[in-house]
């Protein structure tokens, strides 16, 4: 198997705002392409995407802003992961893991005060986020099976077992749709801004970020997370730092992030949990992560555009017609033109060393 | 003798379940014993069903929907080919793109087209063809030899391609290319081109799948792939990257599929979303079990050639 200590380093080395921009560029210029192939006109989508987007406070803190929620937190799961070189695919299962437990712990709770069910939600979830990961984790360390697949397949189990309890065990009282009982005014989180649905999610979300920013830059265990990513080889000769165990608390920790955004999705917006809730995002958090450079607080920023990208969305498809499917078209196009620009960015300083002019100086 | 049919019954639905998978898994055996993992072959999946749909409509005929997905399949891996190969772009993410990029373009090309509401398509059937004689074998006939014309031509690409691999010279290069591209390329293998080939078959066969999968249920879902690009991975694993073991083990997830209806038939009362997990948990199950004693090509996954910074 490639070592996954070089993959990181190629990833990492997209990072960069040129790499960045350069991408978004590609991105606009082929998806209106695709509209104007697809006979739309691009002029009305687009203002309709930027009105749905950012057109009004209501539309910015209340749709924008709910969903980059998931995608921020999702996308951290996928930046942190992808940094110790552990290719976390699994995002989408692990949030509905936390979706689930997050909403029977609720349920079973929401009789208590709101400041003991609340957090009690929070890390019931972000726990049934690690155990979800916990599957994939165990079948790369000890069995030495690779998580792409594993943590792909147990995407579908999480989904299956969804579709079990909002038909069986879960379902409202009332039996009549496969959907949860509503979680109770204590279950639910506090909203950020009165007014707007706007949950303490999204701060949650931009604290993680800041802290996870933290961690990785200056403690310890940041130092061997990225050691453990960059050079597996060189981490182990220093015999310092036990690779497994940074495998493993970092592959935990990011599905307790995922689990999180599970969570905060069934108590900050949908107060209920059912099959769909999720329309992909931890797959779309890896165009996030990746279009972040992997850095925590690109992810946050990302998180944010690609909320606007999907609130926009509904609002082309309302008033352009536009199915909203585009997006994930849009999103894997993202992911494509990092890939591209970064490619890009590495043959232009492959060709100035070899011309002997001095080459940027950094490419970390 | 009611379980005698109810085993009749049981078989044939695994090999009917199972060809899509052994068509994939066969495609992709190729292009990793050429060094290409492609995570983006459900993106060719559902293209390849989107497109059987298409072409079954507008030829009238299963056929010329069977060769349109197998063209479409075969475009989206040239997509992921050219990053992979062309471009030396990261195999997985590469691949992941390519798997939402075709789930969400087959989902807003088909909502563009028949609307949001959904018109059930009605697709010209792909029926059945019995081989004379040999269908009338009790239990086994119905299951080997009552099949769609996908069936045999899966079991046929899987001898072909088994001899192809291990008895020609085409397959001894391209099994250097997987293994030791360096010295592939100083044997005056073109590696590069070997492995472009080899994953746009890969999409090719991907593509044949869906295109099956669409007419065999008559009809075109936006995500119907479900999953079946990625049990054809661990297909190839559980396989050991041979194309006779990796049809029956096709074959297997098939039958792991159709339990779900024995087990209706037989009146268990077992929740059916169990049965639908139950493929990916056997998966799982399957790679921790057998993963040990398989061994991928060397340079699966390695970008070619490698580059100095």
């Amino acid at each position: 198997m490639l070592t996954p200590g070089t993959r990181v380093n190629r990833l990492l080395r997209f990072g960069g705002l040129g790499v960045a921009l350069a991408a978004l560029l590609i991105t606009g210029v082929v998806a209106v392409g695709a509209l104007v192939a697809g006979g739309y006109d691009p002029g009305v989508a687009l203002g309709a995407l930027v009105r749905g987007a950012v057109g009004s406070p209501e539309q910015f803190f209340s749709v924008t802003l709910v969903r980059s929620v998931p995608l921020i937190l999702t996308g951290l799961a996928v930046a942190l992961a992808f940094r110790a070189g552990v290719w976390n695919i699994g995002a989408e299962g692990q949030l509905y893991a936390g979706a689930m437990a997050g909403v029977w712990i609720g349920l079973a709770a929401g009789d208590l005060p709101g400041w003991i069910v609340v957090p009690l939600v929070l890390v019931v979830a972000s726990t049934a986020g690690a155990v979800w990961a916990l599957v994939p984790t165990l079948m790369r360390l000890r069995l030495g099976v690779g998580e792409v697949i594993t943590t792909i397949l147990m995407n579908f189990v999480a989904i299956h077992l969804v579709g079990y309890m909002v038909h069986g065990p879960l379902q409202e009282s009332r039996g009549v749709f496969p959907q949860t009982d509503a979680l109770a005014a204590a279950a639910r989180l506090p909203a950020l801004i009165p007014g707007t649905r706007l949950h303490v999610g999204f701060a949650v979300a931009v604290l993680l970020g800041v802290a996870l920013w933290l961690v990785l830059r200056g403690t310890v265990f940041g130092f061997r997370l990225r050691a453990v990513g960059q050079s597996p080889a060189a981490a182990r000769i220093t015999g310092r730092i036990d690779g497994k165990r940074v495998i493993l608390v970092t592959f935990l920790a990011s599905g307790a992030l995922a689990g999180l955004a599970g969570a905060m999705e069934v108590s900050g917006r949908t107060f209920a949990l059912y099959e769909g809730l999720s329309p992909g995002w931890g797959y779309t958090a890896i165009a996030v992560a990746l279009l972040a450079g992997l850095h925590p607080m690109g992810v946050v920023a990302v998180g944010i555009m690609f909320g606007a990208l999907e609130g926009g969305a509904g609002a082309m498809q309302r008033e352009a017609g536009i199915p909203a499917a585009w997006v994930s078209g849009i999103e894997a196009l993202v992911i494509l033109a990092v890939l591209a620009a970064g490619q890009g960015r590495k043959w232009l300083v492959q060709t100035r060393l070899e011309r002997g002019r001095p080459a940027e100086a950094s490419v970390g | 003798m009611a379980e005698l049919a109810l085993l009749t019954s049981f078989l044939a639905a695994s090999v009917r379940l199972g060809v899509p998978l052994a068509l994939a898994a066969l495609g992709e055996t190729v292009s990793e014993r050429a060094g290409v993992i492609n995570i983006g072959l459900e993106g060719s999946l559902i293209a390849g069903a989107l497109g059987g749909a298409l072409g079954a409509l507008a030829w009238s005929s299963a056929f010329g929907g069977i060769l349109t997905g197998a063209a479409v399949g075969a475009l989206v891996a040239v997509v992921f080919a050219a990053f992979v190969v062309g471009l030396n772009t990261d195999q997985i993410i590469t691949g992941t793109a390519i798997t939402m990029g075709g789930l969400g373009v087959t989902g807003a090309v088909y909502q563009a087209r028949f609307g949001l509401t959904g018109t059930t398509l009605t697709l010209p059937p792909l029926s059945s063809v019995p081989v004379p004689l040999l269908h009338r074998i009790p239990v086994l006939g119905p299951a080997l030899f009552d099949q769609a014309p996908t069936a045999y031509f899966a079991v046929v690409m899987g001898i072909l391609l088994w001899y192809g691999l291990f008895r020609t010279e085409w397959g001894l290069e391209l099994r250097a290319v997987g293994e030791s591209p360096d010295a592939a390329q100083a044997a005056g293998v073109r590696v590069r081109w070997t492995r472009f080939w080899a994953t746009v078959f890969g999409g090719l066969m991907a593509g044949i799948a869906g295109a099956h999968l669409a007419l065999d249920s008559g009809t075109f879902i936006e995500g119907m792939s479900g999953g079946r690009g990625f049990i054809a991975l661990a297909v190839v694993v559980l396989g050991r990257w041979n194309p006779l073991w990796v049809v029956v083990a096709a074959i297997f997830f098939g039958g792991a599929s159709a339990l779900q209806f024995s087990m209706q038939a037989l009146g268990w009362d077992v929740p059916h979303q169990f049965f639908l997990a139950l493929p990916y948990l056997l998966t799982l199950a399957a790679l921790a079990g057998w993963v040990g004693r398989a061994r991928a090509p060397s340079a699966l996954a390695h970008p070619w050639p490698k580059t100095s910074i």
